[in-house]
Formats: structure tokens, C-alpha cells, sequence
């Protein structure tokens, strides 16, 4: 500008488009400019240095120089003086317990254990029959699984002992994978629908008819209401409801101990099961435990909680002024009482409203409530979605001649729920780590299994280590449920250049 | 605006196709409208036949975008009566679904869904609404993209067009639904001078092909050289109507030369 003679100027030539400045880069210059750019910060540089490392010191030589093996916890104080150690981490308990940390005290399958690695002593104890029969005497038998295990690393316990679990999870990501990954291919969605009754299956055992009857109940039920719906429009959906129902629930659950509270077909599921009777070994809840504990309730919760959600927001959006009340008090009325008050309620009350006899699964009790207490969270999340669109994005909907259902499904909900997402997963995280809250209903979640272990002669006085291992296992979900939220975040970013 | 106008100027209009048939595709008799107790609309009565461009124009805040709103129920009006293409509107959700697919919108901010593509944009309410399989709606899609001139632009997101190719967009978006009328509230005035121009040609396009339209809009240009009828309203009220002509050189009412030496006079 300061060549310019005068104020006139005409252009001659246009610029042709020249590649941007190279990147800024340099470890020096950074640290120059952030690290040490004025007195105070330096300062404030050097003693942040100075903290981390202090803290480093007291906790690194424990961390590494941490005993893997050792039987107990004296034993691991004797490891260490002999070493010369002044402090170390007995990280051998969670080399021993590891497993009762993951499954509580889910039972192993020790026939197939024994069948597969104690085929030789069992022949000369008689076979398989002779241990696990009926005719087998019960202290010979615990005493045959106590030695057997005790030979088995725990590894092999892992795969063997605990394969439904194990193989339970393993699907589970299988059919998690197409929903959160768009990019694989969409039949597997397929199974994805499919899995809550494999799941239920292979966790809680018992007849293969139980979950069976279900899935081919709610089967029915939909195409028969997709079905009545063409031709008769709500009614006929709601009839199939009502149908789907009868289905689902005169088949009960093997969470629903059938004394008289389904009372009408409750022997569907037994007539089949003699039919062909194939079913694996029923565990029942109160033998869940563990990390798996975590997940079970933590999944199904998160789940089930973002539709129930996401149709509370629509709700309180409605109208319709009873449904709007409706949903209003339900958010505020869950949301505005502790968590630990409803499981407390929920174990008492239903002793008074349940017949006398039946009772109610506690696992099952756990997952509704933690599912009703996050879903009055999503709701509200979602709800902030729902407001931060513009009204223009209705109107273009409605103008289209969309109607509610379609406009929510592909114009509002899309983008609503987008906008949710850091305040969904915050939810969910705070979901997935509440379920340690269920120790106190007398569930077994991995907290209240640290008490069990120390309740031990050997580990009796280990806190550290069992917790850190404890808070790793739900450190490595969570980071991973905020890691793909802003992935999701990232690929969904259309609105911007 | 000026630079808009003497560039229409240019355009030879061909009115072979511009034909004004008999036909009633819309009627409004004494429709009044409220809200609260605002008196927006004051007993409209309006009568739109087949291959009618009318442009409606008057002060802000006279009810201009409020009466076009309230043809495809947008808006719900309390007394009287409007009927389109033949369906009256009441609050049967049916009848109203049933005029919206009828009736194409066209608004001031585009209102594109920036979530989906503009080829996704086009075939949204086809597919949805009027079950055409997608092949089918991505060839009528493309088809009016290349009408309105961005067929390549079909597979960016509207966030990455500019604002005359988003409106552009969403006129080519409402006409993928074959709409017998269309409305336009103010489709031009977010837009810079250049893209009122691609905008306007796509609208004298389609009115040459003889599409019955309703047009909330101060491009006076537009009006003089399209419009078989232009409407004043003033506080909720159809104040004057007449042909372009008589009623650009000759307007009547004193609200109406008041309003037309501002918005012609600088
Ligand atoms: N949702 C609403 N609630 C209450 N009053 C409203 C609402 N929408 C519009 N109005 C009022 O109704 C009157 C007419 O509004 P309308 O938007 O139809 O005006 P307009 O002629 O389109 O004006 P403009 O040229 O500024 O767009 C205005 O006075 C406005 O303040
Ligand atoms: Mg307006």
C-alpha cells in the first residue's frame, strides 16, 4: 500500500493462487511460545513440572515394581522385603481373583472343563456320570471341581468355564458393531435384532423355548400389526399390541418366577421344551455378578433407554395437553429422586404389590429402573436437541406433506440427536457407572466382590490394587463410549464446510 | 434490486404457455385469522385460477407471509373458509397432508435439511410420501436439478452451496413432488443482487411453463413482466389488486401509492 502514489489503483494483472504459508511447526518455538513466553509462566511451568513429577515418584516405583505371584497378601510383604523393596504394588491378587472380579460367582461349566481336561481321572473315577450324576456323591464332587480348578490355570477357566458369558459379550459386540459402525454391511443388523433373546439365552440358560417363544411371539405380533395396520389403520397396530402382549408375556421370562402372576398359558414353553427338549443349564440372577454385572445391566440400560427417551422429549413437545403432562411428570418425578432411593422403593414396594409367592427378578427390577432413571435424562437431553432446531426445519418438513412420524424419523430426530450426542453419551457414561450402584440391593457388581475377596484369609487388608483394576475396567468403557461419540460427532458434520 | 430488474429486462418472456384457465385452484372466502388477540388476516377473499402468477406485496408485518401460510396450513386460520384444489381445509390431519403434497413451498431461508445431500433433499418427499421407488425419484430429482441449473451439485451437502443455489435447491425440491400451485414467501430476500437474478429466472422459468403461482415479493421487476395480478395487502388486509400495469402507473388507494413511491421512489 505504501508504494500507492495516489488513491486511484487499477489492477493489471490478477494474482494466481499461491499455496498457503508453511506449517508453524517446531517443538522449540511452541514451547517458547507457551511454556516460557512470560516470567509467570515459566514459573508456573516449572513448578507444574516440578508437581508431576512428584507425583510420579511416589506412585511409579509401586506401580512397577508391583509382585505378579504370590499366594497371599503375607506373602507378597515377604516377596517384597527379600527383594529390598520399600514399596510394591501386590498385583498378584488380581492375577489370582481376576475372574471372580469379571463373573463373580457365575458357576463355571465344569462338565465340559472336567470332559475336556480330566478325561484321564475321571475314566478311573468311573466317567463323567460317576462325578456329576445324579448317583455321584455331592462332597465327592466339590471336591473333584476344587482340585480340578486348582490344576487349571485361570486362563484356561476363562475360555472353557465361563465360554456363555464369554461367547455372550463376544456377540454382543458382534451386534453392537453394525449399529454404531454404518460402514459394515447392513445384514448384520439382522442378527443384531436377533441378539437380545441369544443373549438371554446363553446368560441365564434354561429351556431354549423361553427366549424362543418370545422372539416368534414378538415375530408374529409385528407382522400381524403391520398386517391389521394396513387395513385398519391405528386400531388394527393397537389389536396387534394387545396381541404381541399375550405373546410375549404368558411366556415369562426365566426372570419371572410364574407363581400366579401370568396365570393363564404359563406352560406354553414347558409343552414345547418336552417336545424337543434342548436348553442349557438355568443360572439364576442372583448368581450374576462381577464386572459382567456391569455390562449386562449397563447395555440393556442404554439400549432401552434412548427410545424410551427420545419418545418422552416428542412427548413433553406434544400438543396434546395429557400426554405432555403426562411425560412432564415422569421425567421430573424420576430425575428429581436419587437412583439408590428407587432401587431401595422398588425392592420394597413390589413385595406389596406382587402376588404373594411370585417374585420379581432383582436383576430384571435393576435394569427397568436404571433404564426409567436414564431415559428421564435422555428425554431432557434430547429435548435441548429438539429446541435448538429451527422452526424452518418443521415447516420445510410439513410443507413436503410429511406427516409427525415421518417428519420426527428423517428431518428432526437426525438432526435433534446430533446435536444431542455429547450430552447422550455423558448420560450413558453416568448410566454404565451408576450400575456399581447395585451392590447395595445385594447384587454382586466387581466393588462388592473387592469386599468378598478381602473378606479372605489370604487377601484380608488389599485395597489399592483391587480398585485400580476395578476403576481400569470402567475407565477403558467409558473412554471408549466418549472416544466414539466424537467420532460420530465428526462424521456427522455435514452442516458445516 | 436495480441490477436485477435491468437484467430481466433482457430476457424475452415467452407467454405461449402462460395461460390463465377457468379453472379454481384456490378459493378464500372471508377467512380471518388471529393470534391471540392479534387480528393478522381481516376477512379475506381471494380466488386463484389455474395458471395464475400472482404477486403479493405491502408494508412488513401487513400479514403477507402469514396469508400464504395459512393456504397449506402452515398457519391454521379461525373463520372462513379456504379450499384447494378442490380439498377445504379443516383440522382433518388427512386433508392437510393431502394439500401440502400438493402444494409447493418455497421460503425466504431456504430451509434445506443440512443433514442429507441435495439429491437426498429432492427425493426425501417422493419416496416418503408419494411411495415413488428411488430410482424413479432420482431421475425426476436430477431432472429438475438440471432445470435449475446445479446438477452437479447433487451430491454435496447444502451448507456447502451458496444461497442462491440453496434456494434453487429447494424450489428443484418442491417441484420433485409435481405440485399443482407453488408459493413463494420472499424467496429472493436473503439472497446478494447477482444470485436474485438465478433465482428469479428459475421462477419466470417456471411460470413460462404455465405452473400456477402465489408470490410474497418486492421485486417489482419480477411483478411488471410475470404477474397477471399483483395484491396489496396493508394490516391484514387486501387492500388493492389489479393487473401490473394499471397497478404500478395507476394505483388507487393512497396506502398503496404511498407504499409503491417508497419502495420504486429512490
Ligand atoms: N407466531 C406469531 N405470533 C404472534 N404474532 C405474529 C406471529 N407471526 C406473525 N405475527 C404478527 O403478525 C403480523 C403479520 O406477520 P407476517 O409475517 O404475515 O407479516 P409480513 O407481511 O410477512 O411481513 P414481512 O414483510 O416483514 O415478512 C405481524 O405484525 C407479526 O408481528
Ligand atoms: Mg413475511
Amino acid at each position: 500500500m505504501s508504494k500507492q502514489s495516489s488513491v486511484a489503483f487499477v489492477r493489471r494483472e490478477m494474482l494466481p493462487p499461491a499455496p498457503p504459508p508453511p506449517g508453524q511447526a517446531g517443538v522449540l518455538r511452541w514451547m517458547r511460545e507457551n511454556l516460557f513466553s512470560s516470567v509467570t509462566n515459566t514459573a508456573l511451568t516449572i513448578l507444574s513440572l516440578y508437581f508431576i513429577w512428584s507425583v510420579l515418584a511416589s506412585i511409579m516405583p509401586w506401580t512397577l515394581n508391583g509382585i505378579w505371584v504370590a499366594g497371599s497378601l503375607t506373602e507378597c510383604r515377604e516377596i517384597r522385603d527379600a527383594r529390598g523393596l520399600e514399596t510394591a504394588a501386590c498385583w498378584a491378587v488380581i492375577n489370582e481373583r481376576w475372574l471372580q472380579l469379571l463373573f463373580g460367582f457365575y458357576p463355571t461349566d465344569d462338565k465340559l472343563l472336567s470332559s475336556l481336561f480330566y478325561a484321564e481321572p475321571l475314566a478311573t473315577a468311573g466317567g463323567l456320570e460317576a462325578v456329576f450324576g445324579a448317583a455321584s456323591n455331592a462332597t465327592d464332587r466339590i471336591e473333584f471341581v476344587g482340585m480340578m480348578k486348582g490344576d487349571l490355570s485361570n486362563f484356561t477357566i476363562f475360555l472353557f468355564g465361563y465360554w456363555r458369558p464369554l461367547l455372550a459379550v463376544a456377540l454382543l459386540v458382534v451386534a453392537v458393531a453394525p449399529i454404531l459402525y454404518s460402514s459394515l454391511p447392513r445384514s448384520l443388523l439382522f442378527f443384531s435384532m436377533l441378539y437380545p433373546f441369544v443373549g438371554v439365552f446363553l446368560f441365564w440358560g434354561g429351556s431354549i423355548w423361553g427366549p424362543m417363544t418370545v422372539a416368534i411371539g414378538l415375530a408374529a405380533a409385528f407382522f400381524i400389526g403391520r398386517f391389521f395396520a394396513k387395513r385398519f389403520g391405528l386400531l388394527g397396530g393397537g389389536i396387534a399390541a394387545v396381541a404381541a402382549f399375550i405373546f410375549i408375556f404368558l411366556n415369562p421370562l426365566p426372570f419371572i418366577d410364574h407363581g400366579g402372576l401370568f396365570p393363564l398359558f404359563p406352560h406354553v414353553k414347558d409343552v414345547l421344551h418336552s417336545i424337543i427338549p434342548f436348553g442349557l443349564s438355568a443360572i439364576p440372577s442372583d448368581q450374576f455378578g462381577g464386572f459382567m454385572l456391569a455390562i449386562i445391566i449397563g447395555t440393556s440400560g442404554i439400549v432401552l433407554s434412548l427410545p424410551i427417551g427420545i419418545l418422552l422429549a416428542l412427548g413433553r413437545q406434544s400438543t396434546m395437553p395429557f400426554i405432555r403432562w403426562v411425560c412432564v411428570t415422569f421425567i421430573e418425578v424420576i430425575r428429581g429422586v436419587p437412583l439408590i432411593v428407587w432401587l431401595f422403593v422398588a425392592s420394597t414396594l413390589l413385595k406389596y404389590f406382587l402376588p404373594p409367592g411370585s417374585s420379581f427378578d432383582a436383576l430384571l427390577r435393576v435394569i427397568i429402573l436404571v433404564t426409567l432413571f436414564a431415559s428421564a435424562y435422555i428425554a431432557e437431553v434430547v429435548r435441548g436437541g429438539l429446541a435448538a432446531l429451527p422452526t424452518g426445519q418443521y415447516e420445510a418438513a410439513d410443507s413436503l406433506g410429511l406427516d409427525y412420524w415421518k417428519s420426527m424419523q428423517l428431518i428432526v430426530l437426525p438432526q435433534a440427536l446430533k446435536i444431542s450426542i455429547p450430552g447422550i453419551v455423558n448420560t450413558f457414561i453416568g448410566l454404565f457407572k451408576d450400575t456399581t450402584l447395585v451392590v447395595f440391593v445385594g447384587l454382586r457388581d466387581p466393588l462388592g466382590l473387592t469386599n468378598a475377596i478381602r473378606a479372605t484369609g489370604e487377601w484380608n487388608g488389599i485395597y489399592w490394587e483391587l480398585y485400580i483394576f476395578v476403576a481400569l475396567l470402567f475407565f477403558t468403557f467409558c473412554f471408549f463410549m466418549s472416544r466414539y461419540s466424537m467420532y460420530l460427532e465428526r462424521k456427522l458434520q455435514t452442516d458445516r464446510r | 434490486m436495480s441490477e436485477a430488474q435491468t437484467s430481466l429486462q433482457d430476457r424475452q418472456i415467452d407467454r405461449s404457455q402462460m395461460k390463465v384457465t377457468d379453472e379454481v385452484a384456490i378459493e378464500i372466502n372471508d377467512m380471518n385469522k388471529w393470534y391471540g388477540t392479534f387480528h393478522v388476516l381481516r376477512d379475506i377473499n381471494l380466488t386463484v385460477n389455474r395458471g395464475e402468477r400472482i404477486v403479493i406485496c405491502g408494508p412488513s408485518g401487513s400479514g403477507k407471509s402469514t396469508l400464504i401460510r395459512c393456504i397449506n396450513a402452515l398457519e391454521e386460520h379461525q373463520k372462513g373458509q379456504i379450499t384447494v384444489d378442490g380439498t377445504t381445509l379443516s383440522t382433518d390431519l388427512k386433508n392437510i397432508d393431502k394439500v401440502r403434497s400438493e402444494v409447493g413451498m418455497v421460503f425466504q431461508h431456504f430451509n434445506l435439511f443440512p443433514h442429507l445431500t441435495i439429491l437426498e433433499n429432492c427425493t426425501l418427499a417422493p419416496i416418503w410420501v408419494r411411495k415413488v421407488p428411488k430410482r424413479e425419484a432420482e431421475e425426476t430429482a436430477m431432472y429438475f436439478l438440471e432445470k435449475v441449473k446445479i446438477p452437479e451439485q447433487a451430491h454435496k451437502y447444502p451448507g456447502q452451496l451458496s444461497g442462491g443455489q440453496q434456494q434453487r435447491v429447494a424450489i428443484a425440491r418442491s417441484l420433485c413432488m409435481r405440485p399443482r400451485i407453488m408459493l413463494f414467501d420472499e424467496p429472493t430476500s436473503a439472497l446478494d443482487p447477482e444470485m436474485i437474478k438465478e433465482v428469479l429466472d428459475t421462477m419466470i422459468q417456471l411460470a413460462e411453463e404455465g405452473m400456477t403461482m402465489l408470490c410474497v415479493t418486492h421485486e417489482m421487476g419480477f411483478a411488471r413482466q410475470v404477474a397477471n395480478r399483483v395484491i396489496f395487502m396493508d394490516a391484514g388486509q387486501i387492500v388493492e389488486q389489479n393487473e401490473p400495469e394499471p397497478f404500478f402507473t395507476n394505483p388507487q388507494n393512497d396506502r398503496t401509492k404511498l407504499f409503491l413511491s417508497q419502495i420504486l421512489g429512490h
